[in-house]
């Protein structure tokens, strides 16, 4: 079993600026920790963590994976490159935290290079005039159906997916799963609901897409 | 910044700007920190480097050393290759500077050893 990365040196100060770990950073944990045997076999090279917050995810995959893969993280508030960069060290793991919109500046060199791209996205629904600031509440607002981020990354995880990628994509009920399968269909990825968890008012999943069919 | 991540990033997420590659690298703060050597990753992650960006990055801030401008042949079984190889991509880091556009001239900050990619609304 793969620890929880420790997040003792993270304060109340922290988290008034970058979205604490709670239920649904933890179901994604599970989730990849049930791949385990999925990864030693794909032996990924390239992660990639859009919007990583904390910094819980992506040093929770290098723990999983070690180092023979390179771990780029993004997220677009400065604080929370800042904070995944702390966790990635109180754990003694390497990341590549970068300030960016999605993958941003990662897109052209990193096209079909992906081997696991993670996204646990600002899913709650909000009015759109939510979306987009910089701070603590890109951590969240989702803007309509809890979707305008999700929809905005989903056409680039069909060009950064390598052949036999996989893409995890952590959701709520109001994003409505089987929509964004028809849209992930028509980029040629096919879905699989990996996990399901009620979390007090939200039903969360944890979605994984992929290019070729797997279990 | 590690120069392994330089060599994955453009800036053509600028508006207007086509190709944003190879990133200019001002660096005021460069950093040298041990980072453990597996050859295998090394081995798999060089073929898909830009080898000549990252050999003129390192060259930009007088970190190049003796690493070969080419790459050689037998570079997946060669282990002092790969661990010169290690040393530039994983172990040097720009703690502070800029990133810069070919295009454009914009600078990108690096502070901290983070790079800041943020675009203001009219660059978009």
């Amino acid at each position: 079993m793969i620890p929880t990365p420790d997040i003792s040196h993270l304060t109340s100060v922290d988290y008034n600026e970058v979205y604490e770990p709670a239920e649904d950073t933890f179901l994604l944990l599970d989730a990849l920790e049930q791949d385990g045997d999925t990864f030693l076999q794909l032996r990924p090279l390239m992660c990639l963590e859009v919007g990583s917050g904390a910094g819980v995810v992506s040093t929770f995959l290098a723990k999983m994976i070690g180092n023979s893969a390179m771990y780029l993280t993004t997220d677009l508030n400065p604080a929370a490159a800042d904070v995944t960069k702390r966790t990635s060290e109180q754990n003694c793991i390497v990341l590549q935290p970068l300030i960016m919109d999605l993958a941003g500046g990662l897109l052209s060199r990193l096209r079909g290079q992906v081997d696991v791209l993670i996204f646990n996205p600002p899913y709650v629904v909000t009015p759109s005039d939510e979306v987009g600031k910089k701070g603590i509440e890109a951590s969240w607002a989702g803007g309509r159906k809890g979707r305008e981020v999700i929809d905005r990354f989903l056409p680039q995880v069909a060009e950064l997916l390598s052949v036999d990628g996989l893409f995890y994509l952590v959701i709520i009920k109001e994003n409505d799963k089987d929509e964004i399968e028809q849209i992930m269909t028509t980029y040629g990825l096919q879905m699989v609901v990996v996990l399901e968890r009620r979390s007090g008012p939200e039903r969360l999943s944890i979605l994984r897409f992929s290019k070729t069919s797997s279990s | 910044m590690k120069l392994i991540t330089h060599n994955m990033l453009s800036s053509n997420i600028i508006k207007g700007v086509k190709n944003g590659y190879p990133l200019g690298i001002q660096a005021t703060d460069v950093q040298v920190n041990e980072v453990d050597f597996n050859p295998d990753f090394v081995a798999r992650i060089i073929p898909k480097l830009q080898w000549p960006i990252l050999c003129q990055a390192a060259e930009s801030i007088g970190h190049l050393g003796d690493l070969p401008k080419e790459l050689i042949s037998d570079f997946e079984s060669n282990e002092e290759f790969l661990k010169k190889a290690h040393h530039i991509l994983m172990e040097i880091e720009v703690k502070e500077g800029n990133l810069v556009c070919p295009e454009t001239g914009r600078k990108f900050p690096i502070s901290n050893g983070i790079l800041n990619m943020l675009l203001n609304e009219d660059e978009v």
